[in-house]
């Protein structure tokens, strides 16, 4: 589907566009893959299989990062989201716009903190093993193991919870109050167009 | 009694005289290890890791302004290489890696230090490594601040040739085979430029 075809059904106004569902999507396989892929590697001995489970991390981290540089940009120049269903109470659209700030923010904050902690312990990110990235924080391992270091975790914990919220909210919307809000991003829904 | 030691001490005088004026001719050159470095980098997936040992020994027999009849050998304990990080400096000694349960010293013995003006020297020889012994070129610069003379250069060496990094580990994609070498060594005693 193309942004043609979105624009020209009566749903149009109550989606988001192709762009912004490619992006979205895209941006939740690769963190749901990015904390899957952190929470195994550091369980592995040491072995070649740990350090490419630890540079394809770094890698997607990085792409995360790009992407939703990329999608915010996106979404600040001219493709607000949809308006949420009507009649949505009010501590409903509170607890909506919270927790997208804070998404946004983790987007940002845990791919920030794993760069800045691997920075700092010495281990410079190289972008897909071909582009060195620059150190934004100077070489400290102690303050990199002992802050960064639970700092990301802590952050990526924080956005694995907000994320099962999310799936949690839509799945409710979906399921129970049955108000369509999912349609707005399912890019495979058959009763889409009839939405 | 005492004739027979007087006659002991002259017969071996010319002997203490000689062996005194040769050592202090041939004053070998003293490596100052707290002020020197074998340090060496190999990029993991295009990240440069850096790494260096922490135990070596050198013995230099070098007339400067006459280098070809010099040598020099430079010993490395392999056990002692550390990158810095607990898990992977458990890990170089092992087999994989090192070996140095068989293999704990690292030999680096010229044939041919050529001289070429300006404290540029370069020495020929084998480095002899988890047991395979292999040509080695090294262009070494020396620098002279009052007694105290600073040798410094690199090298690049390729680890697979010393199987260094065996099996899985010999994955070029994961561990590049060049690893940089630079060493920094001090040495007081050495004769003038």
């Amino acid at each position: 589907m193309d942004d043609a075809t979105t624009m020209s059904t009566p749903a149009a106004a109550s989606t988001y566009g192709t762009v912004a569902i490619v992006l979205h999507w895209l941006l939740a396989g690769l963190i749901v893959a990015a904390f899957f892929i952190g929470l195994t590697m550091v369980d592995l001995p040491f072995s070649p299989q740990r350090f490419r489970l630890f540079n394809w991390h770094k890698w997607i981290g990085i792409a995360v990062l790009l992407l939703s540089a990329g999608r915010l940009l996106w979404r600040a120049t001219g493709h607000p989201p949809p308006p949420v269903p009507a009649g949505m109470p009010a501590w409903q659209l509170a607890a909506f716009r919270a927790t997208h700030l804070v998404f946004y923010g983790l987007f940002f904050a845990v791919p920030l903190l794993g760069w800045a902690y691997t920075s700092a312990v010495g281990v410079p990110v190289v972008f897909l093993g071909w582009l060195p990235l620059p150190d934004f924080v100077g070489r400290d391992k102690p303050f990199g193991d002992e802050v960064l270091k639970p700092l990301h975790e802590a952050a990526s914990w924080l956005l694995a919870a907000i994320v099962v919220g999310h799936v949690g909210a839509a799945f409710k919307h979906h399921y129970i109050d049955r108000d369509g809000l999912l349609v707005r991003m399912w890019p495979w829904w058959p009763s889409r167009s009839r939405a | 009694m005492t004739s027979r030691l007087r006659s002991l001490a002259l017969l071996l005088a010319p002997w203490l005289v000689a062996s005194g004026a040769g050592a202090q001719q041939a004053a070998a050159p003293r490596l100052v290890p707290a002020q020197s470095e074998i340090t060496f980098q190999v990029k993991q997936s295009g990240v440069p890791i850096d790494g260096r040992f922490r135990r070596f020994d050198a013995q230099l027999a070098l007339d400067p302004k006459a280098p070809q009849g010099g040598s020099v050998t430079i010993g490395i304990d392999t056990a002692s290489a550390t990158v810095g990080f607990a898990e992977s400096d458990a890990e170089l000694p092992r087999a994989p890696w090192f070996d140095s349960a068989k293999f704990p010293r690292a030999v680096f013995r010229s044939n041919a230090i050529t001289g070429f003006g300006n404290g540029r020297f370069q020495a020929a020889g084998k480095l002899d490594l988890k047991g395979s012994p292999r040509d080695l070129v090294v262009p070494v610069t020396i620098v002279q601040n009052g007694a105290q003379s600073t040798a410094s250069g690199e090298f690049i060496v390729r680890r697979l040739d010393f199987k260094i990094g065996e099996n899985e580990w010999a994955d070029q994609s994961l561990v590049a085979n060049d690893v940089r070498v630079r060493f920094k060594l001090v040495f007081m005693g050495l004769g003038p430029l």
